[in-house]
C-alpha cells in the first residue's frame, strides 16, 4: 500500500487496483442503494416494505398451507395458511372443464401438437422451417377435428369445453385468426380508396371505442336477431367470431403504425420496378413493417390472452367460471383466494413468457442489420 | 417560350424517339410545377438535367415512369402513352429503370435478392436465371463480393451501385436518376459517378438531374436547364457551359461553379 | 401553347379493371354495395326475426319504472325510478369510478414509472416486480380477488379496522367521515374559484413581467399558496359552515360518513394498480426517450437540473407520454365495465343488464350502452388527434 506515495519514472507507471470501497460488493452498494441520504430512505423502507410482506404471504402461501384435505373444514382445521387441496382436488377440471374424461388424451394431444407447431413460426433457426411451416398450417384443421371430433372420433360438444383448455382455445384462435383480419384493415385505412378508408375507419374506431365485455353481450344477445331465422350457432364460436373481430381491430392499428414507418421512397421504388399494389405490399412493405410492429401485435395478443377470463361473464366455463361452480360446492365454500390465485399464477407464466419472447424479439431487430 | 423542336442536338446512333413530352403540366394542389415542357429525348441520348432546387426537374423525370401523375399534355415513353391505364403504367416501368437520391434498397432483402426481386415477379424469369443476371450486372458495378450482405452493411457509395445493378437487372431502355449523388459523401461520389459513365459509354438512355457537373461536361450529349417549371434554356455541354444565353442560367452556372 | 389537349376518356367496359380511375371507382362502388347488401341483409333479418318472436320495439321503456334497486347512487333513485334514470344513474357511476380510477391510477404510475429508473438497485428492481406482476394478470381475474380479500377476509363491521381515528375497514367496505356542507359553504367555493382565477392571472402577470424585466418569480409555489390560503381564509370567515360527519357503529353496520362499498373499493384498488402498471411504463418510456445529449447540452448551457427537468426534459417527455397516456384513461374507463363481474351498478349493469333482462329489449339497451361509450371515445380521441396535430413536431 505504499504505492500512493512511489514515484515513477514517465511510462513505467503501472495499473493499480482503486481504492477499497471503490470496488467489489461495498461499492456495489455505495452505488445501487446508498448514493443519497434520499436512496438510503428508499432502500430502507424497501426493506421495511419486503420484510412486512413477505414472511407473511409465504407462511400463508406454502409453510402453513394444505395439500392433501379433503373439505375446506378439514384444511382449516389443521392449519391457517392456504387451503391447496381445492386446486389439487379440482384440477382435472380446471384444466379441462367438463371435456368427457375417457377423450381428454385428445386436449393434450392437441397441446402437444400445438407446441410442434408453434416452434417453426417461433424461433426462425429451427430446422427443417419450411416443410415445418406447412404442419403449422395444417394444425388448426387437426386441431379443429381432435377436440370437436368428427372424421370417425366420437364428437364433443363445445359446451362441454372449459377451464384452461378453453383459454388456450379462445386465444390461440383469437390470435390466429386475427392477425390475417388485422392487416387487411390497417392496409385498408392506409388505403387510397376513399371508401375502403371510410369503410376500416368506422369499423376499426367502433371497436376500440367499446368494451370487449359489450361487444360479448352483442354476441350472446342479439346475434341471433341479426341472422335468419332458425339458425343456430353456438356460443363458443359467436364468442370466437367477436374476440377475432374485436383484437383484429387492435392489430390493425398496431400495423398501421408499421406501415407508417416504412419510407415513402420503399414504395416509390417498388412501383418503378414495376411491382403491382398487392405484390409491392406482400413483398416489399408489409415484410418491413410486420416486422416493425411485432412488439406491439405481441402485445396485443397478450391483452387478447388476458381478455379471454370476461367469457365467463356470459357464462362460458373458463378457469374462472369453474372457479365459481367450485365455490358453490358447500366442501369448498370459500375458497376464492387459493382459486384466483392459481389461475393468475398459470396467466403470469403465460403472458410473461410472451412479453419476453417478445424482448427478445425486439433486441434481435435492434442487433440485426440496420437500415 | 422553347420550342419543342429545339435540340440542337447532332443526331444520335438511332431516330428512335425514346422519350416524347408535348405540353405536359403538373400542378401539386394550387402550386403549379410543371409549365408546358416540351421535350423529345431520342434513343441513346444522355442528358443531364439541372437547376435550382424545386424547379421542377424531379417532377420531370418522376413524371416519365408516372410515379407523378400529370395533368395535361403527352408524355410517350418507348411508344406507349402514359394514360390511366394500368397495362400501359407496367410496361414503362418495366423499360425505365430508375436510381433515387436516397438509394431506396429494400432493406429487408439481400444485395442479391434486392436485384432479383422485380426479375422474378415482375418479368417471371426463372430464379437461377435471374440470379445469374444478377450477378453479372453487381459484377459490372464491382460488388459482387457483397452479394449476400443487407443494405444496411453497405456504405452509401456501394448502396447507390447496388440500386444501379438492380435498375439494370430488368433490362431496361431509359433509365433515370435521381440527384444520385447528393446523399453521398464526398469520397464516395465518384465510385458512383464511374459507374454511370460505363453505362453512358454502352449507349444507355439516360435521363439524369445532378449537379455533379464535372459528369455532364464528361457523358452529357445534352444539358437542360429548368428553373420555376420550366425549361428555360437547352444545348450540348459545351455551349451550355461556356456560353449560357439566359440570364438565370448563368446565375445559377456561376453560384454552382464557384461554390 | 401545347398542341396536345387531353382527350376526353371514351368509356370501354374493360377499363373497369385496366384503368387506374375506373378500376378505383369500380373497386369503391363494389365494396360499397357489399356493405349495403350485407346491412340490409342483417336489418332484414332482425325485423323478420323481431316479428316471428312477436317482440315490439322502441325506446319507450325507458320512462317504464325500473323496479330494481341500487345500492350506490350519486343522484335520488329508487324502484319506481324510471329505466332512464337508471341509464342515468348508471352512466353517473362509470364516470365516478373511471374518475376516481384515472387520479389515483395517474399519482401511482407516475410514482412507479420515476421510480423504475432511479439509481436505487432495490427499489427499482421491487417497482419492475409489480409492473411484471401486475401487467399479466387478467383485470377482471384482480377485481376478483380484491373483492373476496375485502368481503371474505376482512372483519365484520363490529371488529372493524381503524387504521385512522374516524376511518373505519371491515367486510362491508371502507367508511370514512363526510363532509357537511353547513350554510354559507357556498363562500368558500367562490373563494376557490377567485383563488384559481388569481393563480392564472398571477402567472400571466408573472411571465409579462419575465419578459419585460428578466425577473423570474416562484411561480408554482405562490399560485399553490394562493389556491390553499384563501379557501381556509374564507372558511373561517364564514364561520367554519363545513363540518365532518363521523361515522359510528349501530347494530351491524356503520350509521353516518360516507361509505365506500366493498365492489367499489375492489374495482377501484384492481383498476389503480392494474392501469398504473401500464402507465408507469408509458412514463419511463417517455422519461428515456429524451436523449441523454439533451440533459448534457442543457447542463453545458449552465441550466441547473431542477430547471433542466422543466424546461427541456419534461416538455419533451410528455409529448411522447401524452397520447398513450390518454389511450390508457380511455382504457381503464372501457375496463371499468368489469364493474358486472363484482355488482357495481355502472352502465353496463344497469341498462345493459337488469334493465336488458327485465324489459328484454336487448336491441334498444345495447344501442343505448354501445352508443354512450362510443360517444366518450370518440369525443376524447378527437380531441387527442387535434393535441396531437398541434404538438407535432415540426420535421422536414
Amino acid at each position: 500500500m505504499t504505492d500512493a506515495t512511489q514515484t515513477h519514472a514517465p511510462g513505467t507507471h503501472p495499473d493499480l487496483p482503486p481504492p477499497l470501497g471503490n470496488r467489489g460488493a461495498i461499492k456495489w452498494m455505495r452505488e445501487n442503494l446508498f448514493s443519497s441520504p434520499t436512496n438510503t430512505v428508499l432502500t430502507l423502507l424497501g426493506i421495511y416494505l419486503i420484510y412486512l410482506a413477505i414472511p407473511p404471504f409465504l407462511d400463508w402461501f406454502i409453510l402453513n398451507a394444505v395439500f392433501d384435505a379433503g373439505s375446506r373444514a378439514e384444511c382449516w382445521e389443521r392449519a391457517s395458511g392456504a387451503c391447496w387441496s381445492v386446486v389439487i382436488v379440482r384440477f382435472d377440471q380446471l384444466v379441462y372443464g367438463f371435456y368427457p374424461v375417457e377423450l381428454r388424451w385428445r386436449v393434450d394431444l392437441s397441446a402437444v401438437l400445438l407446441a410442434v407447431a408453434l416452434v417453426p413460426i417461433l424461433f426462425d433457426k429451427a430446422p427443417y422451417r419450411r416443410g415445418w411451416f406447412v404442419f403449422s398450417l395444417i394444425y388448426p384443421v387437426i386441431a379443429f377435428f381432435l377436440l370437436w371430433g368428427g372424421l370417425g372420433l366420437e364428437p364433443v360438444e363445445s359446451a362441454k369445453f372449459g377451464g384452461i383448455m378453453l383459454t388456450v382455445l379462445i386465444g390461440v384462435t383469437g390470435i390466429v385468426a386475427s392477425l390475417p383480419l388485422g392487416i387487411v384493415l390497417a392496409l385498408g385505412r392506409r388505403s387510397e380508396l376513399l371508401v375502403l378508408k371510410v369503410i376500416s375507419i368506422c369499423f376499426i374506431e367502433f371497436i376500440r371505442g367499446v368494451p370487449l365485455i359489450t361487444l360479448l353481450f352483442v354476441a350472446s344477445t342479439l346475434l341471433n336477431y341479426f341472422l335468419p331465422p332458425g339458425t343456430y350457432f353456438d356460443l363458443l364460436l359467436r364468442v370466437l367470431i367477436m374476440v377475432t373481430l374485436f383484437s383484429a381491430a387492435y392489430i390493425a392499428e398496431v400495423v398501421r403504425g408499421g406501415l407508417q414507418a416504412i419510407p415513402r421512397g420503399q414504395f416509390e421504388a417498388a412501383m418503378a420496378m414495376g411491382l403491382s399494389y398487392w405484390k409491392m405490399m406482400g413483398l416489399v412493405v408489409l415484410p418491413q413493417a410486420l416486422k416493425i410492429s411485432i412488439p406491439g401485435i405481441v402485445n396485443t395478443f397478450i391483452g387478447l390472452y388476458k381478455d379471454t377470463t370476461l367469457v365467463v361473464i356470459i357464462g362460458l366455463l373458463d378457469p374462472l367460471g369453474l372457479s365459481q361452480s367450485i365455490l358453490a360446492d358447500s366442501k369448498w365454500q370459500g375458497l376464492s383466494t387459493e382459486l384466483y390465485i392459481f389461475i393468475a399464477i398459470f396467466f403470469f407464466i403465460s403472458c410473461f413468457s410472451m412479453s419476453r419472447y417478445s424482448i427478445y424479439l425486439e433486441n434481435k431487430l435492434h442487433t440485426g442489420h440496420k437500415r | 417560350m422553347s420550342e419543342a423542336a429545339a435540340h440542337v442536338m447532332p443526331q444520335s446512333q438511332t431516330d428512335q424517339v425514346a422519350v416524347q413530352m408535348v405540353g405536359v403540366h403538373k400542378w401539386y394542389g394550387e402550386f403549379h410545377v410543371l409549365k408546358d415542357i416540351n421535350l423529345s429525348v431520342d434513343a441513346g441520348e444522355r442528358i443531364v438535367i439541372c437547376g435550382p432546387s424545386g424547379s421542377g426537374k424531379s417532377t420531370l423525370i418522376r413524371c416519365i415512369n408516372r410515379l407523378e401523375e400529370h395533368q395535361r399534355g403527352q408524355i410517350v415513353v418507348d411508344g406507349v402513352e402514359l394514360t390511366n391505364d394500368v397495362r400501359k403504367i407496367d410496361s414503362v416501368r418495366r423499360e425505365v429503370g430508375m436510381v433515387f437520391q436516397h438509394f431506396n434498397l429494400f432493406p429487408h432483402l439481400t444485395v442479391l435478392e434486392n436485384c432479383t426481386l422485380a426479375p422474378i415477379w415482375v418479368k417471371k424469369t426463372p430464379k437461377v436465371e435471374a440470379e445469374e443476371i444478377a450477378m453479372t450486372y453487381l459484377a459490372r458495378v464491382k460488388i459482387p463480393e457483397q452479394a449476400t450482405k443487407f443494405p444496411g452493411q453497405l456504405s452509401g457509395g456501394q448502396q447507390q451501385r447496388v440500386a444501379i445493378a438492380r435498375s439494370l437487372c430488368m433490362n431496361p431502355k431509359i433509365m433515370l436518376f435521381d440527384e444520385p449523388t447528393s446523399a453521398l459523401d464526398p469520397e464516395m461520389i465518384s465510385e458512383v459517378l464511374d459507374v454511370m459513365v460505363g453505362l453512358a459509354e454502352s449507349g444507355m438512355t439516360m435521363l439524369c438531374v445532378t449537379h455533379e457537373m464535372g459528369f455532364a461536361r464528361k457523358v452529357a450529349n445534352r444539358v437542360i436547364f429548368m428553373d420555376g417549371g420550366e425549361i428555360i434554356e437547352q444545348n450540348n455541354p459545351e455551349e451550355f457551359f461556356n456560353n449560357p444565353q439566359s440570364d438565370r442560367t448563368k446565375l445559377f452556372l456561376s453560384q454552382i461553379l464557384h461554390n | 401553347m401545347s398542341a396536345i389537349e387531353y382527350q376526353a376518356p371514351s368509356f370501354k367496359l374493360e377499363d373497369l379493371w385496366t384503368d387506374r380511375r375506373w378500376r378505383a371507382i369500380f373497386v369503391q362502388i363494389l365494396a360499397l354495395a357489399g356493405l349495403f347488401a350485407f346491412l340490409a341483409y342483417i336489418v332484414n333479418n332482425t325485423i323478420n326475426n323481431l316479428q316471428t318472436l312477436g317482440i315490439e320495439t322502441g325506446y319507450g321503456f325507458l320512462n317504464d319504472p325500473s323496479s330494481y334497486d341500487i345500492s350506490q347512487t350519486l343522484i335520488d333513485y329508487d324502484s319506481r325510478s324510471t329505466h332512464g334514470r337508471a341509464t342515468i344513474v348508471g352512466i353517473l357511476n362509470t364516470g365516478l369510478i373511471a374518475l376516481c380510477g384515472i387520479i389515483t391510477a395517474t399519482l401511482l404510475g407516475f410514482t412507479v414509472g420515476v421510480l423504475r429508473l432511479s439509481g436505487n438497485w432495490l427499489i427499482s428492481r421491487m417497482m419492475y416486480c409489480y409492473v411484471e406482476f401486475t401487467r399479466n394478470v387478467p383485470l377482471l381475474l384482480q377485481i376478483l380477488l380484491w373483492y373476496a380479500l375485502v368481503v371474505h377476509s376482512l372483519p365484520r363491521p363490529k371488529n372493524a379496522l381503524e387504521p385512522l381515528s374516524g376511518i373505519f375497514l371491515s367486510n362491508r367496505g371502507l367508511v370514512l367521515p363526510g363532509p357537511e356542507f353547513g350554510s354559507g359553504s357556498w363562500i368558500i367555493f367562490i373563494a376557490l374559484a377567485v383563488a384559481v382565477a388569481g393563480a392564472i392571472a398571477f402567472r400571466r402577470y408573472a411571465k409579462r413581467i419575465q419578459e419585460t424585466t428578466g425577473k423570474i418569480y416562484p411561480v408554482i409555489s405562490i399560485s399553490l399558496s394562493i389556491i390553499v390560503v384563501l379557501p381556509l381564509l374564507a372558511y373561517f370567515a364564514a364561520g367554519q359552515p363545513v363540518s365532518l360527519n363521523w361515522p359510528a357503529l349501530s347494530g351491524f353496520n356503520f350509521k353516518g360518513g360516507l361509505t365506500l362499498r366493498p365492489e367499489f373499493l375492489a374495482l377501484w384498488f384492481a383498476l389503480t394498480i392494474y392501469t398504473a402498471s401500464f402507465i408507469s411504463e408509458i412514463v419511463r418510456a417517455g422519461i428515456q426517450s429524451v436523449s441523454h445529449g439533451q440533459t448534457e447540452a442543457s447542463y453545458a448551457l449552465g441550466i441547473r437540473p431542477n430547471w433542466t427537468m422543466r424546461l427541456v426534459i419534461l416538455p419533451q417527455a410528455l409529448r411522447v407520454i401524452l397520447p398513450p397516456l390518454i389511450s390508457q384513461y380511455l382504457n381503464l374507463t372501457k375496463n371499468s365495465s368489469l364493474a358486472i363481474a363484482v355488482g357495481y351498478m355502472d352502465i353496463v349493469a344497469t341498462i345493459g343488464g337488469i334493465s336488458l333482462n327485465q324489459t328484454g329489449r336487448a336491441l334498444e339497451s345495447m344501442s343505448i350502452v354501445l352508443a354512450i361509450y362510443l360517444t366518450f371515445s370518440l369525443s376524447i380521441s378527437m380531441v387527442m388527434n387535434w393535441y396531437n396535430k398541434r404538438v407535432a413536431l415540426v420535421e422536414r
